[in-house]
């Protein structure tokens, strides 16, 4: 059995994957949902997740440092894809003009202060110039699931979430969408580390291992992730 | 200065949304409370019922089913669009409606045994006395059920306080108008910036334990003049 915290983004890939991996190879896989930031304060104060599905670099990469992680088994198993979106078919354009037309009242982003598709979401609007002018009508998700029902519901009438969040199967699911190109933000780098209750765990180790394979890929690229 | 300029603002909303919802819910729940503690009506029970859900139900519930009430195609939403007012959730008024909704039975249920502890007696005295029901209410029912008047008052501002969940889902963490201490203190751990979060967490603490104090002592005291 193997215990793993996931990044809220990265839910819908990782319930197909694990599925998968069980079927493929026997063991089970629990999984826990939520934000890095919250997953990190968890492991740091003995949360016995085996593996962390992190949404940035950092997180793994501290708690490597910290000795909370066993060295050397980090690794990116995706990369994120940021997409502006709406559930209005017609209000977002495939330019993103509407950021500077701006016909709503309110944007959600994830907070990104504490968030990486919201770092990135910050990046394209400081890129683009709009940061000071939008940010009046900003609306923070506490991590990308909450700020995608905040556009879902119609609350926010767009907002920037991850391209898996709208994407199945491959094909944009409703709504209207821009993909925004990865020359706007940092490269979205999600890694992986086996924890230290992980250590020695046969199903923790393979589930890694899993994640690198051509079954698991190709369900990541079809939620929208490079991999 | 342990406490940042952001931490100030979200302090200075925390008490500005616990204030409006205190006092907006003793003047609605104080007529509900005095029905619930008279009425005979087969009502009574699903009322009651009604008012005591936010008890149990997970503060995500609420905030789930206000946050589609209120957005834009909901039916709360389409009558405050209809009104003018645009939706309210990620508004100080959406707030207020929340906490309105979570902090409910910590009014009503003071007040209801306050009007239930004076009984029948002191009022059909008052009436055979000439008083009038408003008159009976206001000069009677009133002063007796002060102490209930009291706790009501503490615990619905000091729960709005230490509300979470809901503002959560329907806030959207915007500085000054919907970002409450609650949340500062969860985006301050999410952030790892402990030290900020213990400030704010210890000061909820301290602030928590004299407010619970405080209602012993004039609970106490309230005892003590009814001996008297």
């Amino acid at each position: 059995m193997v215990s793993v915290a996931v990044a809220a983004n990265f839910t819908a890939p990782m319930q197909k994957i694990a599925a998968a991996f069980e079927a493929d190879t026997g063991h089970q896989a629990t999984l826990s949902f939520g934000a890095s930031g919250k997953f990190y304060a968890q492991i740091t104060h003995g949360a016995p997740f085996h593996v962390l599905l992190s949404a940035d670099e950092a997180t793994p990469a501290r708690l490597e440092r910290e000795g909370k992680a066993v060295a050397d088994t980090r690794f990116t198993y995706a990369t994120g894809a940021l997409v502006l979106w709406s559930a209005q078919p017609g209000l977002v354009d495939d330019q993103g003009a509407v950021l500077r037309s701006g016909g709503f009242r309110h944007i959600a982003l994830a907070n990104p202060k504490v968030a990486p598709y919201g770092a990135a979401a910050l990046q394209v609007m400081e890129k683009m110039g709009l940061a000071a002018t939008l940010q009046p009508r900003w609306v923070l998700g506490e991590n990308i699931a909450q700020t995608f029902q905040f556009v879902a519901s119609g609350n926010a009438q767009l907002g920037f979430v991850a391209l898996s969040q709208v994407m199945a199967d491959g094909r944009m699911a409703q709504g209207s969408a821009w993909r925004v190109p990865a020359s706007l933000h940092a490269p979205i780098r999600q890694d992986a580390a086996l924890l230290l209750p992980g250590r020695g765990n046969a199903a923790a180790v393979a589930l890694l291992q899993y994640l690198r394979g051509d079954k698991a890929r190709s369900i990541m690229r079809a939620h929208g992730y490079g991999a | 200065m342990p406490f940042t300029s952001a931490d100030l603002a979200a302090i200075g909303l925390t008490l500005r949304l616990a204030a409006t919802t205190m006092v907006l819910l003793l003047v609605l729940c104080t007529p509900l409370a005095w029905w619930l503690a008279h009425t005979r009506s087969r009502w009574r029970g699903p009322v009651s019922a009604v008012v005591a859900l936010p008890l149990v139900l997970p503060p995500t519930v609420i905030g789930f089913y206000l946050l589609i009430t209120m957005g834009p195609s909901g039916p709360l939403g389409q009558f405050t669009q209809w009104l003018g007012l645009g939706t309210l959730p990620f508004t100080f008024w959406g707030l207020v409606v929340g906490s309105l909704i979570y902090s409910l039975p910590f009014a009503v249920q003071p007040l209801q045994h306050a009007f239930e502890a004076i009984g029948q007696r002191p009022l059909e005295a008052a009436a055979t006395l000439g008083a009038g029901p408003l008159d009976r209410f206001f000069t009677v029912a009133v002063p007796l059920a002060r102490p209930g008047f009291i706790t009501a008052a503490i615990l619905s501002f000091a729960h709005t306080v230490g509300e979470f969940g809901v503002v959560l889902m329907l806030g959207g963490n915007i500085p000054g108008v919907t970002r409450v201490v609650s949340v500062q203190i969860y985006d301050h751990v999410e952030a790892l910036e402990y030290t900020q979060a213990h400030w704010l967490a210890g000061g909820m603490v301290v602030f928590s334990f004299v407010v619970l104090l405080g209602l012993n002592l004039t609970r106490r005291h309230a005892a003590a003049s009814v001996v008297r």
